[in-house]
């Protein structure tokens, strides 16, 4: 194997400028592979953590995934039924008993659980009106599952804690109103009741119609306001390992027989979409190597051409036809190795300098900067693609010069 | 003829046919047999065109006879695929070219060691050792580090000599090995060539037009239109 290292090495090095360019081609190639690849996985982490992040890994609605069936359709299940003058139940919506699921529910491994009761109501404010979605919320749990403690620019959750007569509003709401902390706004609900609540907290999520249209109450203030007393109709969940949503939320619908719906279930279109945008990237930047590795088919099939007798010589010599295919293959690796430790090197380079561009986006104060990701898993696809593309490159020729026949080339040249 | 080949003669050959296939097939070598004895010095003459070299590379199993059997030093190489036959010829047979096919990357040193290092029973510094003692034997000890490009015609035929040298063969096969030198580097090639057979017990085949070489020979063999014609005489 030596001795084949050394006749390769000298087959490139004696063709120095078309190996240059070859490298070149291989070095941009894993270069750009590195820096697009670590862009759109950055860009999807973040994205995914923003995802994961501002809404609940799992929700629990007070819905079932399939409605009960009717006695008489269980009766009969292959005949079609009908069945006239069905009234519904004029029972308080919401989830039955639910301290008992919850405690269920917290009982589970890494699971943190808050109850909620969410509603629609109608702040008045200076004979303004508007419709907000108004959530009943126990802040000491609160705070564990949900990012709106860390969105708070003025006041807290705790305050809503302290004052039963609290309510907590998004910015847009306080601008829209001219509000400010401690200003005491209307809360129309259901049976038209009018009471009068105290800003004791502002968030900013930085999503407008949002910050516009949530406001938290404390849950007793929302059951008695959305005149459901005892009751909640969401269990937000937050898990200490986003990607066991999937499963975690199997076993808690199989456990308190309401819809539990995943973060993952609920963005599963955006999740394929990551994926296709995944698969567009890695053919596009894969496109950049396997144009490199023509350039390496190139050259090695010039030094193949160049050095007919020299193959000739070495096989009357003694040089077996895998031994001659070996050298070739082996000038396709060296350019393959090199070529992805260069382009490896490059690839860092312009992660580095992506991620010291910042970006303002328009009617954003926030500077932002590009997402970048390290993860080790691509550099070794780089390299390893790249090392393919190059031995790939290298065998037509290879092989072509294991078949070369002495006597063909000795009877041509003497 | 016997069927195994006797101890004195280290090659042998059976009526041995070469045909090339084709859409008019062309006989290169029609039936020839020979017996060459160790340590011979042996020449293939003959006109041009005539199968010299064609026989030369049959010997030399770098081709393989259509018909016919080829002993080398009591081995009967019928039916031997290509590796096996690469194999004998690493061990036990030195090529000496017209043109000297050096490998134009290396060192003179290098290419000498080239076919050692491909055989590998030497370590490194033993390989290195040999062909410094090849090339000291033929006058070359100080060219060692040079290219083969700043060698003289007759020096780059001494070096391929050498090289053919390498793994200590039983057979050295020349091919018109001073056809591309001048007389007195054509001398030289000669004497080393017959010094070879006489003063080490080398086998030397070589195919020449050179009627200085072939007087040299201790046996002519010519060969016209591919066949063994004992009556042939250089004009």
């Amino acid at each position: 194997m030596a001795i084949a290292l050394d006749i390769a090495l000298a087959h490139l090095t004696s063709r120095k400028r078309q190996t240059l360019v070859s490298l070149t081609g291989v070095v941009l190639g894993v270069g750009f592979f590195l820096a697009v690849s670590s862009l759109m996985r950055g860009s999807e982490k973040d994205f995914l953590k923003r995802l994961v992040d501002n809404s609940p890994h799992i929700t629990v609605y007070d819905e079932v995934r399939h409605p009960h069936a009717q006695p008489a359709a269980m009766q009969w299940p292959d005949a079609a039924v009908l069945v006239r003058n069905v009234k519904p139940q004029r029972e308080t919506r919401g989830i039955r008993g639910w301290p008992v699921r919850l405690a269920f529910i917290e009982a589970l491994p890494g699971v943190r659980a808050a109850p909620v009761l969410v509603g629609s109501a109608v702040l008045s404010f200076a004979g303004r009106l508007e419709g907000v979605t108004l959530s009943g919320v126990v802040p000491e749990k609160m705070k564990h599952v949900s990012t709106i403690e860390e969105k708070m620019v003025a006041g807290s959750l705790e305050a809503l804690a302290a004052n039963p007569n609290g309510i907590i509003v998004g910015q847009g709401l306080i601008d829209k109103f001219s509000l400010h902390l401690g200003s005491t706004l209307s809360v129309v609900a259901d049976d038209g009741v009018s009471r009068p609540l105290r800003v004791v907290g502002i968030f900013r999520t930085g999503n407008a119609s949002y910050d516009e249209s949530q406001a938290f109450v404390l849950l007793k203030r929302a059951q008695s306001l959305l005149g459901r007393e005892n009751r909640i109709n969401r269990v937000i969940i937050q898990l200490a390992d986003a990607y066991a949503a999937q499963t975690t939320a199997q076993t808690i619908e199989a456990g308190v027989d309401y819809k539990s719906v995943s973060w993952i279930e609920a963005s599963e279109d955006i999740l394929s979409l990551l994926l296709v945008r995944n698969i567009i990237m890695y053919s596009v930047v894969s496109a950049i190597l396997l144009v490199a590795s023509f350039g390496i088919y190139n050259t090695i099939s010039t030094i193949v051409m160049e050095k007919t007798r020299d193959i000739a010589i070495m096989k009357s010599m003694g040089f077996h036809a895998r031994d001659v295919r070996h050298i070739f293959l082996l000038e396709g690796l060296m350019v393959g190795v090199l070529g992805s430790c260069f382009g490896l090197l490059l690839g860092v380079g312009l992660m580095w300098v992506l991620e010291q561009i910042e970006i303002r986006p328009p009617g954003v104060v926030e500077i932002v900067h590009l997402p970048v990701w390290w993860g080790a898993e691509q550099y070794a696809l780089a390299a390893s693609f790249a090392l393919l593309s190059c031995v790939s490159a290298s065998y037509l020729p290879a092989r072509r010069a294991g078949r070369v026949h002495p006597v063909d080339i000795l009877r041509g040249a003497t | 003829m016997s069927e195994s080949a006797d101890d004195a003669s280290i090659i042998r050959v059976e009526h041995v046919t070469r045909t090339l296939e084709g859409e008019v097939p062309v006989t290169l070598i029609n039936d020839v047999s020979l017996d060459i004895a160790r340590g011979d010095f042996v020449c293939i003459m003959g006109p041009s065109g005539s199968g010299k070299s064609s026989l030369l590379y049959l010997l030399g199993l770098l081709d393989v006879p259509t018909n016919g059997r080829i002993w080398i030093d009591g081995e009967d190489t019928t039916g031997f695929d290509d590796d096996r036959l690469t194999d004998l010829r690493l061990a036990k047979l030195g090529y000496v070219f017209q043109f000297h096919f050096l490998l134009a990357e290396f060192s003179v040193l290098d290419n000498v060691m080239l076919p050692i290092r491909r055989l590998g029973q030497l370590s490194d510094d033993a390989a290195r050792e040999r062909a410094h003692e090849l090339l000291g034997r033929f006058s070359l000890g100080d060219q060692h580090a040079k290219r083969p490009s700043q060698l003289s015609g007759g020096q780059r035929q001494r070096v391929a000599i050498a090289r053919a040298l390498a793994n200590d063969p039983l057979v050295i096969l020349a091919d018109e090995p001073t056809g591309n030198l001048d007389s007195v580097s054509g001398a030289n090639v000669r004497d080393i060539l017959r010094g070879l057979a006489r003063d080490m017990g080398k086998t030397v085949v070589a195919v020449t037009h050179d009627g200085n070489f072939a007087a040299a020979a201790n046996r002519r063999i010519g060969i016209v239109d591919g066949r063994v014609d004992l009556s042939w005489r250089p004009v």
